[in-house]
């Protein structure tokens, strides 16, 4: 297995940063402290660069993937695969190379052994090289074909696929695009820094080159949900602020009812599944419809992000309240409310704007909404949500559901450990 | 020290390369509008600039030994097989042309890198329409679309001749360069990248859809490079060679429901999804392919 090449030493990244071994979270500290002033103390100084890169590390390893519950960074990067190997073992020795790559790069540093040799090309492909590691996390998924596609246990894993991996079913509106959905494996990579993600992805495709192929990929340019309260709420195409209830991480109790799975397989205990639905915004008709229209359609002020009738983005929603016109302040078919009809279907949102450039069939702008959530159980929490919206949101007239994918995201693994190594055990 | 020689030399090596492809592609006219002694030292340049000087163990050395005769051979043969099509050509036979069109450019593109390392040859032999000025515009290509678009070998009597002089120009360069370890090592991804490039989209034979038998000749090439090379690599990374030749055999599999008698079926049967399958067979054997030039730097 040529793959093994690609793996970085990222024990080095675990930093010896002062001649002794330190956790990367010790090395976070420190760059704290010098930041207010405390001298290091003995020992050899820590240069500029290596506190720089200290500051913007997210920890790989950990009991959860990181990309879920950590601070939604603002640029995205997202690859689905299909797996072109028929061997088991090679999926585990492709999971093993990435897990160990993905860490090197969440470090800030080069992947692989080689990057001198002339007569060879460099393992790193170095475009992120003198970037900081820009708070970059890659998370990965697995997706229901992984157990089963057309009807066949691939990779002898059938037994293991937990009951609530199912494919999205058909949903009222949809309007998907085969080649942008679904997948065998998905990479999610976010960072600060767009090149920074697009290098994490970029790098796992090519350690994966003969075993796995890209099935599609999203890039995303902007955030549109919090999932950390230190954050402000974001605004999404259409204008509006996106994500002001969402769960947040903070929220250990939310987490633990809402997207940690508790249930099902040993190896998807602290995982979490994912849906990525790619959300078409029909921009040009939007941009023509009233301020009015617009603020019906979502339930909320535009530019306060209020609920329509309040002030404040974080007033309580009341959908008992009443307009003027005796009527529900917040209609009946708008966004919000629709969304909020079960609370057991709250979901954990982190989704990106994206654009893929200009539809050549009709000159708009293919753009929108490339929406992310985590759930412990989508038939029981995105299925039923998206079912009731599709059916009777407003918002259905502006936007087209066009890609569709799941995933489970396993738990988190320790260091020198890979993602998925329990249902691959 | 010698390496780092060496590795120095490879630098300057790749900043001429860079040059000399600005200098014969983007503007042909550049080189040829220049008074005949100057143009011929440009090219002598340019010549000495596109081959690698990198000392190699004794086993390196016969490996680039095997590969200059197969290099050898196959520029013979591309003079063997392009008299006959051109003779076809200039005897007015549109039918006959077609039939030896393809396979005259076999042996083209089993050693094509090496053939691009002649200055302007490639140029010449190889263009597409546009790739030159179109009044320079001469070789396979030209005459291709005049038998496919036109069906008609009419005025095609003077690039025959051109393209038949060239040929024998390469073949007699070919002769009097002496190939080094780096060119089979190289030109083995060097002749999957032509496929990566501008093979797998159908660009290459726009007129008679027969770039199934380029892909199949620069895989084939490839592979022989490859074999040449092998045993070094293998004592050094036996899992690499297990893996180069496992993918070769997958890139094999994919090209095989594709031939027809001694030939290929035309590519405009290779629908979108086929041809992606190719190119991603292509890209899996390339990568590790890529790793072979370790052998050059004593590793593997």
């Amino acid at each position: 297995m040529e793959v093994r090449r690609q793996i970085g030493k990222h024990e080095e990244t675990e930093g010896s940063l002062l001649g002794r071994k330190i956790s990367r979270r010790g090395a976070l500290t420190l760059a704290g402290a010098f930041g207010t002033g405390l001298t290091l103390g003995t020992g050899g100084a820590l240069s500029a660069r290596e506190l720089a890169q200290a500051d913007q590390t997210v920890e790989f390893y950990g009991e959860h993937q990181a990309g879920i519950a950590t601070p939604q960074q603002d640029r995205l990067h997202f690859a689905s695969f299909d797996l072109t190997t028929s061997d088991a073992g090679e999926v585990r020795e492709l999971m093993r190379a990435w897990s160990e790559a993905a860490a090197t790069m969440c470090a800030g540093h080069l992947v692989g052994g080689e990057n001198e040799d002339a007569f060879v090309p460099p393992d790193d492909t170095g475009e992120a090289q003198d970037l900081t590691a820009g708070h970059l996390t890659i998370t990965f998924g697995f997706g229901p074909t992984l157990f089963e596609k057309d009807g066949e246990d691939r990779f002898g894993l059938a037994s293991r696929r937990p009951g609530a991996l199912q494919p999205i079913p058909d949903l009222p509106g949809d309007n998907l695009d085969p080649s942008l959905s679904g997948g065998d494996l998905c990479v999610q990579a976010c960072a600060d820094d767009p090149q920074i993600a697009f290098h994490a992805v970029r790098n796992l495709a090519r350690i994966g080159r003969g075993l796995a192929v890209i099935r599609w990929s999203q890039l995303g340019f902007g955030r549109t949900s919090s999932t950390s309260s230190a954050q402000k709420t974001p605004r999404n195409l259409m204008g509006f602020k996106d994500g002001t209830n969402n769960i947040r991480a903070e929220d250990e109790g939310a987490m633990d009812d809402y997207v940690w799975v508790r249930e099902g397989p040993d190896w998807m205990k602290g995982g979490t599944y994912l849906v990525a639905r790619r959300i078409r915004m029909l921009i040009e008709i939007w941009d023509r419809s009233p301020l009015l229209e617009q603020e019906q359609t979502i339930g909320r002020h535009r530019a306060s992000g209020a609920p329509i009738g309040k002030q404040d983005e974080f007033d309580p929603v009341d959908l008992k309240a009443k307009g003027p016109d005796g009527l529900p302040a917040i209609p009946m078919d708008s966004h919000v409310r629709l969304s909020r009809q079960n609370p057991n279907e709250r979901i954990l949102r982190r989704g990106y704007s994206f654009t893929d450039g200009m539809d050549s069939k009709t000159g708009q702008l293919d753009a929108g909404l490339f929406f992310i959530s985590f759930q412990r159980d989508p038939g029981e929490q995105f299925v039923p949500l998206q079912r009731r919206l599709g059916q009777s949101d407003r918002l259905t007239e502006y936007i087209q559901h066009t890609g569709s994918a799941v995933f489970a995201c396993p738990s988190g693994v320790g260091p020198g450990g890979y993602v998925g190594e329990r249902l691959f055990a | 020290m010698k390496r780092v020689n060496n590795l120095a030399r490879f630098v300057i090596v790749g900043a001429l390369l860079a040059l000399v492809a600005t200098g014969c592609n983007v503007d042909r006219e550049w080189v040829t509008s220049r008074d005949p002694s100057e143009a011929e030292a440009q090219e002598e340049m340019q010549e000495q600039a596109a081959f690698f000087d990198i000392e190699g163990s004794p086993e390196l050395d016969r490996a680039a030994r095997e590969y200059q005769d197969y290099v050898d051979g196959q520029s013979e043969l591309l003079v063997v097989r392009t008299e006959e099509f051109t003779s076809a050509v200039k005897a007015g036979d549109v039918a006959e042309g077609k039939e030896l069109y393809a396979s005259s450019r076999v042996p083209w593109e089993r050693i094509e890198p090496i053939a691009e390392k002649f200055g302007t040859l490639d140029p010449e032999v190889d263009a597409r329409e546009g790739d030159v000025p179109q009044r320079q515009w001469g070789g396979f290509h030209r005459i291709e679309q005049a038998l496919w678009v036109e069906n008609t070998t009419k005025g095609q009597g003077e690039y025959a001749d051109e393209l038949m002089s060239d040929v024998e120009r390469l073949e007699r360069k070919v002769d009097g360069v002496e190939l080094q370890a780096s060119d089979p090592v190289f030109g083995a991804v060097e002749l999957l990248n032509e496929v990566s490039a501008t093979k797998i989209t159908g660009e290459e034979e726009r007129y008679s859809h027969t770039d199934l038998y380029d892909i199949a000749a620069n895989v084939e090439g490839a592979k022989v490079a490859f074999d040449f090379v092998k045993p070094v690599v293998k004592r050094e990374n036996p899992e690499l060679v297990a893996e180069i030749e496992a993918r070769f055999e997958s890139v094999e599999r994919e090209i095989e429901p594709y031939r027809r008698g001694d030939g290929w079926v035309s590519y405009d049967q290779v629908d979108e999804d086929q041809r992606r399958g190719l190119s991603q067979k292509i890209d899996a054997l390339a990568e590790p392919l890529s790793r072979v030039g370790r052998v050059l730097s004593g590793g593997s």
